[in-house]
């Protein structure tokens, strides 16, 4: 792959905040396919304001860990996920699952604790499931789902389907050493799974300068054999286009491939504040990395194209808005678990389903 | 099976494992050493060459990620076994076991189902020292949502070992590699349901209880046989399953002998013999007892290598005979 000649340890420019802020160009992709990726990105921004400006009041109290700037890894991928595969978040996946099409009633009753939220309120923000649509589980403990996701492709591999899982992790998971052992696992046994680190440049407060010899996260990938990809993670189309070759390739039964997206959160990293104000020295990236925003560039890519016609943004805006009030009035207004939930969910019981 | 011919515990593990690989095809077996057999004695021998190498895999060196692997496989439909050669190394695995593999269903709304079965085994004696010899079971039985069964007997060896891997939930199955030569004519292989199992009279007695489980079970029993050449007639509970406890056997015969003796092979602090004296003092009325209860358990100190500090540590039935002989000798002056 020509891909392996940069430099597995370095991020370049796509590290810089003042770069990569032109317009998307969505190539020979379709109108649709661009519209479609645009109402999704529409509605994670929506919900996830949402959920920022309630926390703000109190009225949501679990942590909540917004993904607002870096909604296009999630929505990228969704377009190549099919009926049987098996994708895994972390601590920050509003994103991934709203992009896989998870219920945004259930999501907004999940972040309130109610009975009729996607984990039926025992979860919370942190732990989302919606097998449904392919998402099967998020949780907060930093690395836990890589080897789970590992042990999906395990089961798709005996299985023998064309399936693929799918693990999302952040820069600071590739600082676990369960990373490593599962990167080798899955190398090893040549298992249907890719990798994708949200490279957010971020743990915590912690800029990655600040924790890791180099920025790239690719470095881990290219020691294990594993074929990667880095790119901009903020811009759709060169999303899309990375995971529509990682998942033909492990499809086609050539085992794991990683994929390196290069984002920014615009808040901080619990809450709806922008960390700003306890200290965390990112105020002029910010203000650029705004300008990085993966729907403005969209947008300014549509328009170039003339596939937006005047009222289009607006109308979508407002419709996104519309849908995530709807759903959080609805979600307002249902029941918390019953007592009985607390002792009556620790062992299986398919009655419970 | 049932030929009249006896069986050794180490093959009734093994046995146990053929019969789920036979007749499920969605349970296989991970782990080190799985292919390599002087780590497992005798309990998994050969299973790769019966079963094929995708299904019993032996692994990198990677507690964590091997026992995350089956977690993911598990809640993918499989039923994985993942088997940890020393109790010591699942260590390295306890977010899988513990923050994962035991909170899912929980922290998912009751949704989904976790069944995995870790396999680790206590290995100790032989001068193996403080990480080649822990049992821990009190610290798993501390953990809503994983189950630990621990059997003392060639029957539950192989028929506990089918029901956890047939059970919906995790299940931490713990082994104690000194029972492996106990030998008993076996039945055929029977299905349990696991969440219907739970302590059983090994021996019926009316002076004194006496509650174990595991290695140390089959030193009650002796135990009991030597306490009946003095004349006294102790009951033995073997507790099976640990987590989550059936405490009502236990209180009953507690309320028919008056007495008890908790015998563990884990330590005292926070220990299972603990959580059995606890038990026993909230549920039996401060008339029936007729002497103070008491455990024996594994000093506070880690696991020492050299023999005669080996000898000090592990205790032996004849401790058990003693204190016994103390419990039912004295009286609570009321």
């Amino acid at each position: 792959m020509s891909i392996k000649k940069i430099n597995a340890h370095c991020l370049g420019d796509l590290a810089r905040a003042d770069k990569y802020q032109s317009p998307l160009a969505p190539g020979r992709s379709i109108r649709n396919q661009s519209i479609k990726w645009l109402k999704s990105l529409l509605l994670i921004r929506a919900a996830e304001e949402k959920i920022g400006d309630e926390f703000g009041k109190d009225v949501i109290q679990c942590p909540c860990h917004l993904a607002i700037g870096q909604e296009a890894t999630a929505v990228g991928l969704a377009d190549h996920i099919r009926k049987g595969d098996r994708v895994f978040g972390a601590h920050r996946s509003h994103a991934h699952y709203l992009a896989l099409g998870g219920d945004l009633h259930q999501l907004m009753a999940e972040v309130l604790g109610k009975e009729t939220g996607c984990s039926r309120g025992m979860g919370g923000s942190m732990h989302l499931y919606q097998p449904q649509v392919g998402f099967h589980g998020s949780v907060p403990i930093v690395g836990s789902t890589i080897p789970i996701a590992v042990g999906a492709a395990l089961s798709i591999q005996m299985d023998g389907t064309q399936n693929v899982a799918v693990s999302f992790l952040g820069d600071g998971a590739t600082e676990e050493g369960v990373f490593h052992e599962s990167l080798n696992f899955a190398a090893n046994f040549r298992l249907p799974v890719i990798f994708i680190v949200e490279n957010n440049l971020f743990s915590s407060h912690l800029h990655i300068d600040l924790r890791q010899p180099y920025n790239s996260t690719c470095r881990f990938a290219e020691a294990n054999g594993i074929p990667w990809q880095r790119l901009d993670g903020n811009d759709v189309v060169a999303v899309s286009r990375a995971c529509l070759t990682a998942t033909r390739q492990v499809r086609a039964g050539k085992g794991p491939q990683f994929i390196e997206m290069v984002t920014y959160r615009w808040r901080g990293h619990v809450g709806h504040r922008e960390d700003l104000d306890v200290g965390v020295k990112r105020k002029d990236d910010l203000i650029l990395w705004k300008k990085r925003d993966p729907i403005t560039r969209l947008v300014k890519g549509m328009k170039n194209k003339k596939w937006l016609k005047p009222g289009d943004l607006q109308k979508w805006t407002a419709e996104a808005e519309v849908a995530v009030q709807k759903a959080w009035d609805l979600a307002s207004h249902d029941p918390y678990p019953k007592p009985e939930a607390l002792l009556g969910r620790v062992y299986f019981q398919a009655e419970n389903r | 099976m049932s030929n009249g011919q006896k069986t050794s515990y180490g093959q009734a593990l093994r046995d146990g494992f053929a019969y789920v690989l036979r007749k499920y095809p969605k349970v296989f077996t991970i782990g080190q050493g799985l292919w390599s057999p002087w780590y497992v004695g005798n309990s998994m021998t050969d299973l790769d060459k019966e079963f094929g190498k995708e299904r019993v895999i032996d692994t990198p060196v990677a507690e964590l990620a091997c026992t995350g692997v089956a977690v993911g496989a598990a809640i993918s439909g499989k039923r994985p076994v993942i088997v940890h050669p020393r109790v010591d190394f699942a260590l390295l695995a306890v977010d899988q076991i513990v923050n994962q593999a035991a909170k899912w269903c929980h922290m998912l709304g009751g949704q989904v189902s976790v069944p995995v079965t870790i396999r680790a085994i206590i290995n100790r004696g032989g001068e193996q020292g403080a990480q080649h010899s822990q049992s821990l079971h009190s610290w798993f039985a501390h953990i809503p949502g994983l189950r630990v069964v621990m059997p003392a007997t060639v029957r539950d060896a192989r028929d506990l070992l089918i029901a956890s891997v047939l059970c919906d939930d995790p299940v931490m199955f713990i082994d104690d590699r000194w029972l492996y030569e106990q030998e008993e004519i076996l039945p055929s292989p029977r299905e349990i349901l696991l969440d219907r199992e739970g302590p059983e009279i090994r021996k019926t007695g009316k002076d004194i209880t006496l509650v174990s489980c595991s290695y140390p079970l089959r030193q009650c029993i002796e135990a009991a046989k030597v306490l009946e050449g003095r004349g006294i007639d102790a009951e033995v509970i073997d507790l099976r399953i640990l987590n989550p406890l059936r405490r009502t056997p236990i209180l009953k015969s507690i309320k028919k002998t008056g007495r008890l003796l908790a015998v563990d092979g884990d330590w005292a602090t926070c220990g299972m013999a603990a959580e059995i004296l606890a038990s026993a003092m909230e549920g039996v009325e401060p008339r029936v007892w007729k002497s103070k209860p008491a455990r024996i358990t594994l000093p506070d100190a880690p696991a020492p290598t050299s023999k005669p500090l080996e000898k000090a540590y592990y205790f032996q039935v004849e401790d058990i005979v003693k204190r016994a002989v103390e419990i039912v000798g004295s009286k609570i002056k009321r």
